[in-house]
C-alpha cells in the first residue's frame, strides 16, 4: 500500500468512514421479497418495493434484531425509540422518490471498535451512529442506455458511521477489517464485498499536524474493496496535500473512485447537491424497542473476535499470533475449538490448523477450515490423526500425507494408516536387524562416523528408512544406530 | 323486475334471504348509473366483472353459504384512488390514466369477502387534492341536487353516486374532509373513521398521516354497516389500529341520547357560517337537549390554526408521496432525450393544483424552512389534538356544522385556492387530531331567486374509536331531522 508521499507529512489526515452493511435476512426490510444474491434481474420484486400506488411498507422484525445485535456488539446505546425518515431524491433506481432511512433519531449512537495497529498497540475508533435503511436498486450504465435491477431495492441495510478517528489509509483498512470480522462473527451480515453486501464511503480532510480544527473534507463514494479504500484515501490525501501546499482551498465535494485509473473524480459539489428534505416516515410507527428484549439480545451476543483471541491465549496457552490467526473468522475459530476439545495439546492443534489444514483449505479454494461439502474435514478427524502421531504409530511426515488423503477422500486417519500399512515399525528386534544390515553394507561411512563425523547419523537414518519404506519409528532407529555405531 | 330495496341493510338481508339476487341489484345499479350519467360520478365501470361477481355471490347463497355475507349483493361505488385489482386506479390524474392496479386494497378485499360488488370507480379531485372534484383531470362531478353546482370533494364521485341513488354505498377517502364535505353538499351520510381504523393499504397516498378511507351511505345504518366491513387491523398497514372493532352497526336505532354530554364548540360558529346552517345545528342541538342530552359549551382554541396547519402538513406529505410518479415504472411517461427532461415532461402532466401543492410542500420541507413550517405545523397539530382530548374529558361527542356554506357553483372558486381551502375549515381538525367524525344531512337552505334549496350537513366528532357512539347519536338525529 501507498502511504501519502511527502509533503503530506506536514499534514495530518482525518478520516471517517460510512459503511453500509446488508443484513442477512431472508426477506427485504419492508416487504416479503427474497434477498438471495444473483437472481435474474427484477425477479425479486413486488408492488411494495417498487413503490406502486397504494402500497405500504411493513418493517421486517428480523432486520431490527440483526441491526440491534450489530449496534450492541459495537458498544452503542440502542435507543428505546428511533424514527424512520424519508430521504428524497429523484433517480430511476429509487422507486418511491425517497429512501426510507433514519435521520435525527437513529437506532443507536455512541459506540467504539478496537483495532490493532501494525506496531501491536490498540486504538479505539468511535462509532457515531448505526441506523437502519433500505437499499436502492442497481443501475447499470451501458452503451444502449441504463438498465435498472430492482432486486436490490428494499434490501435491509445498516449504515455504520465512524467518528473521524482514523489517521491514515492503513488505519481505515484495519478498521474495515475489524468491522467486517465483528459483523461476520455476529452473523449479522455475510459481508460479501463482491456481492455488494458491504460498501464504504470515506470522508477525509487534512489539517496541519498539531492543529485540532478540522479542514474541509471530501467524500469518496462507494468504494467496493478494502484495498481500494486504502488506495483511494492515499490518492485523496496526496491530492488534498498538493492543493494545500499550493496555498489553495480544498473544495467540499463528492468524489467517485475509479479503480481502473487509480484516481478519484469529482461527482458533484455539495453546494449543488440535493436537499434531501428529510421528514418522519408517516407510514411507519416509531420503532420502540423494549428494554427487556434488548437485554436478551445483549445476553445472546456471541463472543467477539477480540475477546475470543484473548481467551485463546488464556485458556489454551497459545501465542497471540496463533490466537489472531485462529479467530480470523468465526467458523475457523469454532473449528479449532472443536479440534482442541478432542485432542489435548492445543498448541499442536494450532500448528496443524494454521499449517496443513489452512494450506489444504486454500489449495481447495475454501475460505474456512474445510467446512464445506463435499468432503468436510471434521475437527474430530484431525484429533484422531494427531493421536496416531502422538502414539508414535505414524511420523509427522506420514501424518501430513494421511491428512491430504483424508481431505481428498473423506476417509478417517486410522483407516488410511491401516489400509496403506503406514504404521511405523517399532519392533526393536526387527529394526535392529535392519540397522545391522546397513552398518554391514557401509563400512567406509561407519569408520568415518567413528572417526568423528557425527553428522553421518542422518545418512544411516536415511538408509534404514529406505530399507523400511519409511515406516521405521525414527526415534527407535536413532537410538539403535547410536548404540550399535558406538559399539 | 322486483322493486329493489332502498338501503344496503335491506338489500343485503333480502339477498341473503333469497328475496332478491345480487344479479338484480347489480343490474339495477347499472341502469341507474346510466340514468345519472350526466353527473359524471363514475370514471370507469366494471360491468362485466361486477355481473360475474354477483353471479358468484348468488351461487354461494343458493348453496347455503351466504349467511355471513354482511353486504350480500350490495353494489358499491369506489373512489378511484382505492386500488381494485385488474382495473384502472387513475386517481383522477393523467399520470395514472392507463395504470392498472395489480392488487386489491385491503378494504376492497374485505368488501369482496362480505359479498359486496364493486360496480365502478368514481371521480375525484386529482390524487384527492381538492374540495369540489373540479380538479379531476377528467372533468367535474355535478351535484345531484343542482347540476350547476359542485358535488364537493374530493370524494365527489362516490358521494354523488350514493346521493343520486345509483348505489346504496360508496367508499371515499378523507385527508381533510373529503368524504364529509361532499356528503354535506349532496345530502348523504359521510364517515371519517379514527386514523388507523381502516387499512390504508391500497389507498393511494396523499397525506399519509391524515389519510383514511371513509364510508358513504344514504342512511347512518348503511354507512355504519359499510364501516363495520372495512374496519379492522391489517398486517399490511403498519399504522392500522389493533383496537377491536366491536359491533358498529347493529341496533343503532335503540340508542337513547338521554344523559349524553354533547359539546357545542364556540369556535365553529363564528363569522362565515351561513345562517341556515347555524340554524340547522341549533335545531339538532335542541332535539338532543329535548331527548335528555346535556349540551356543554366546549372550547377548541387552536381551531383557527387548523387550515394553516392542515395545508402545511398535508402538502408536505403530498410532495413526498407524489415523487414516485416519475414515469419510470408505471403510468404516464413522456418521451424525452434524457432523464431530467423525461422527469420534467412526465410530471408536467400533473394539474395546476397538484403542481401548486408539490411546490409548496417541497418548500416547507426544505433545509432552512423545515422548522418554521413543517416543524411548527406538527407542533400546532399536537395542540389541536390536545384541545380535543381536553374537550372529550367533558363531553361524549361534539356537534358542529360540516361546511360553512352549501354546495357552490361549478367554477366559482376554481381560481381562488384560498377560498376553496376555507371550505375545509370545520373538517380538517378531525383529520389533524386523528379522531372520528361523521356528517349527516339536516334539512336544506331556503330556496332563493338565484339558488335552489340545498342540503345542509351537520357534523359529529368523537374521541378515538367512538364511531359507534357517533352512529348512535347520528341515528337519533336522522330520525329527528327535517328530512325524515
Amino acid at each position: 500500500m501507498r502511504e501519502p508521499a511527502a509533503p503530506a507529512g506536514a499534514w495530518e489526515p482525518v478520516i471517517g468512514l460510512e459503511v453500509h452493511v446488508q443484513l442477512a435476512t431472508a426477506s427485504k426490510i419492508f416487504c416479503g421479497c427474497a434477498t438471495a444474491y444473483g437472481a435474474p434481474p427484477n425477479t425479486q420484486i413486488c408492488p411494495i418495493c417498487l413503490g406502486y400506488p397504494g402500497a405500504l411498507p411493513v418493517l421486517n422484525a428480523g432486520a431490527v434484531e440483526l441491526a440491534a445485535r450489530a449496534a450492541l456488539a459495537l458498544g452503542c446505546e440502542v435507543h428505546p425509540r428511533s424514527i424512520f425518515a424519508r430521504k428524497h431524491y429523484f433517480y430511476p433506481d429509487l422507486p418511491k422518490g425517497y429512501q426510507i432511512s433514519q435521520y435525527d433519531r437513529p437506532l443507536a449512537t455512541g459506540g467504539a471498535l478496537a483495532i490493532r495497529l501494525d506496531d501491536g498497540s490498540a486504538k479505539s475508533i468511535g462509532i457515531t451512529r448505526v441506523h437502519l435503511e433500505e437499499d436502492a436498486g442497481k443501475s447499470t450504465h451501458g452503451a444502449d442506455g441504463t438498465r435498472v435491477d430492482f432486486n436490490r431495492c428494499g434490501l435491509p441495510l445498516i449504515e455504520v458511521v465512524s467518528e473521524p478517528d482514523l489517521a491514515s489509509p492503513r488505519e481505515a483498512f484495519l478498521y474495515l477489517s475489524a468491522l467486517k470480522r465483528s459483523l461476520e462473527y455476529l452473523a449479522v451480515s455475510d459481508c460479501n464485498m463482491e456481492e455488494g453486501s458491504l460498501r464504504c464511503d470515506a470522508n477525509v480532510s487534512l489539517r496541519p499536524r498539531g492543529e485540532s480544527r478540522l479542514g474541509t473534507k471530501t467524500e469518496v463514494k462507494n468504494v467496493n474493496s478494502f484495498r481500494y479504500v486504502e488506495a483511494a484515501l492515499a490518492f485523496e490525501i496526496e491530492r488534498q496535500a498538493a492543493i494545500l501546499e499550493r496555498g489553495e482551498a480544498v473544495v467540499h465535494e463528492t468524489l467517485l473512485w475509479d479503480a481502473g485509473r487509480g484516481e478519484a473524480r469529482a461527482m458533484r459539489s455539495k453546494e449543488l447537491s440535493h436537499d434531501y428534505r428529510y421528514f418522519p416516515e408517516p407510514d411507519l410507527e416509531p420503532l420502540d424497542l423494549d428494554a427487556a428484549w434488548l437485554a436478551e439480545i445483549r445476553e445472546g451476543l456471541p463472543e467477539g473476535p477480540a475477546a475470543r483471541a484473548d481467551r485463546f491465549v488464556e485458556a489454551y496457552g497459545l501465542p497471540e499470533y496463533d490466537a489472531g490467526v485462529l479467530t480470523a473468522t468465526r467458523p475457523l475459530a469454532d473449528w479449532f475449538e472443536a479440534a482442541a476439545a478432542a485432542f489435548d495439546d492445543p498448541k499442536e492443534v494450532s500448528n496443524w490448523v494454521m499449517g496443513e489444514v489452512l494450506r489444504l483449505a486454500n489449495e481447495r479454494g475454501e475460505t474456512v477450515a474445510l467446512a464445506p461439502e463435499p468432503r468436510p474435514l471434521a475437527p474430530a478427524a484431525l484429533a484422531q490423526l494427531l493421536a496416531l502421531k502422538a502414539a508414535g504409530t505414524i511420523s509427522g511426515s506420514v501424518a501430513k500425507e494421511v491428512l491430504a488423503e483424508m481431505v481428498e477422500t473423506g476417509t478417517g486417519a486410522a483407516e488410511i494408516v491401516r489400509e496403506r500399512g503406514l504404521a511405523q515399525v517399532s519392533d526393536a528386534a526387527a529394526l535392529a536387524a535392519e540397522v545391522d544390515a546397513v552398518i554391514a553394507a557401509h563400512p567406509g561411512e561407519v569408520a568415518a562416523f567413528r572417526g568423528g563425523k557425527q553428522g553421518l547419523i542422518g545418512f544411516f537414518m536415511g538408509q534404514v528408512m529406505k530399507r523400511t519404506g519409511g515406516q521405521a519409528n525414527p526415534q527407535l532407529v536413532n537410538a539403535l544406530l547410536r548404540q550399535k555405531l558406538a559399539g | 323486475m322486483r322493486h329493489a330495496p332502498r338501503t344496503a341493510v335491506e338489500l343485503a338481508a333480502a339477498v341473503r334471504a333469497g328475496n332478491a339476487t345480487a344479479a338484480e341489484a347489480v343490474g339495477e345499479a347499472f341502469l341507474r348509473i346510466r340514468q345519472a350519467d350526466s353527473l359524471h360520478a363514475f370514471l370507469s365501470l366494471r360491468e362485466e366483472a361486477a355481473r360475474e361477481e354477483a353471479a358468484a355471490v348468488d351461487r354461494r347463497i343458493a348453496a347455503g353459504e351466504g349467511d355471513e355475507l354482511l353486504l350480500a349483493g350490495v353494489p358499491v361505488a369506489v373512489k378511484d384512488n382505492i386500488a381494485v385489482a385488474g382495473g384502472p386506479t387513475t386517481c383522477g390524474s393523467r399520470l395514472l390514466q392507463h395504470y392498472v392496479s395489480p392488487f386489491d386494497a385491503t378494504a376492497i378485499a374485505q368488501l369482496r369477502a362480505a359479498g359486496a360488488i364493486v360496480v365502478g370507480k368514481t371521480n375525484l379531485d386529482e390524487f384527492a387534492m381538492g374540495s369540489s372534484t373540479e380538479n379531476s383531470a377528467f372533468g367535474p362531478t355535478r351535484n345531484p341536487h343542482d347540476p350547476t353546482r359542485v358535488a364537493g370533494g374530493s370524494s365527489g364521485g362516490s358521494v354523488a353516486a350514493v346521493a343520486a341513488g345509483c348505489v346504496p354505498l360508496g367508499l371515499g377517502s378523507e385527508t381533510g374532509g373529503s368524504v364529509r364535505q361532499p356528503a354535506a353538499f349532496c345530502g348523504a351520510v359521510g364517515v371519517k373513521p379514527t386514523y388507523g381504523r381502516v387499512s390504508r393499504f391500497g389507498l393511494v397516498a396523499f397525506g399519509s398521516s391524515l389519510d383514511q378511507i371513509g364510508t358513504i351511505g344514504a342512511t347512518v345504518d348503511d354507512a355504519a354497516l359499510l364501516l363495520s366491513v372495512v374496519a379492522g387491523p391489517d398486517p399490511k398497514d403498519a399504522t392500522s389500529a389493533t383496537e377491536p372493532v366491536g359491533d358498529l352497526a347493529a341496533g343503532l336505532e335503540e340508542a337513547d341520547p338521554a344523559g349524553l354530554r354533547i359539546g357545542w364548540p364556540a369556535e365553529y360558529f363564528g363569522a362565515g357560517l351561513e345562517p341556515a346552517i347555524l340554524a340547522a345545528c341549533e335545531a339538532a342541538r335542541d332535539r338532543l337537549a329535548d331527548a335528555g342530552a346535556e349540551i356543554v359549551d366546549v372550547s377548541l382554541p387552536h381551531s383557527p390554526y387548523g387550515i394553516a396547519v392542515y395545508y402545511t402538513v398535508a402538502i408536505a406529505e403530498a410532495s413526498s408521496n407524489l415523487a414516485r410518479y416519475d414515469g419510470v415504472r408505471y403510468g404516464h411517461r413522456a418521451t424525452a432525450a434524457d432523464l431530467t427532461s423525461m422527469y420534467l415532461k412526465t410530471r408536467a402532466a400533473f394539474g395546476a393544483e397538484l403542481k401548486r401543492r408539490i411546490m409548496l410542500g417541497t418548500y416547507v420541507l426544505s433545509a432552512g424552512y423545515y422548522e418554521a413550517f413543517y416543524g411548527k405545523g406538527t407542533a400546532v397539530r399536537a395542540r389541536i389534538r390536545g384541545d380535543f382530548e381536553r374537550a372529550f374529558e367533558r363531553v361524549d361527542a361534539i356537534l358542529s356544522p360540516t361546511t360553512p356554506t352549501p354546495a357552490f357553483p361549478i367554477g366559482e372558486k376554481a381560481d381562488d385556492p384560498l377560498a376553496m381551502y376555507l371550505n375545509d375549515v370545520y373538517t380538517v381538525s378531525a383529520n389533524l387530531a386523528g379522531i372520528p367524525a361523521i356528517s349527516l344531512p339536516w334539512g336544506r337552505t331556503p330556496a332563493t331567486a338565484d339558488r335552489p334549496a340545498l342540503p345542509i350537513g351537520i357534523q359529529l366528532m368523537g374521541p378515538d374509536f367512538s364511531e359507534r357512539r357517533l352512529f348512535e347519536v347520528g341515528r337519533f338525529l336522522e330520525r329527528e331531522s327535517p328530512d325524515a
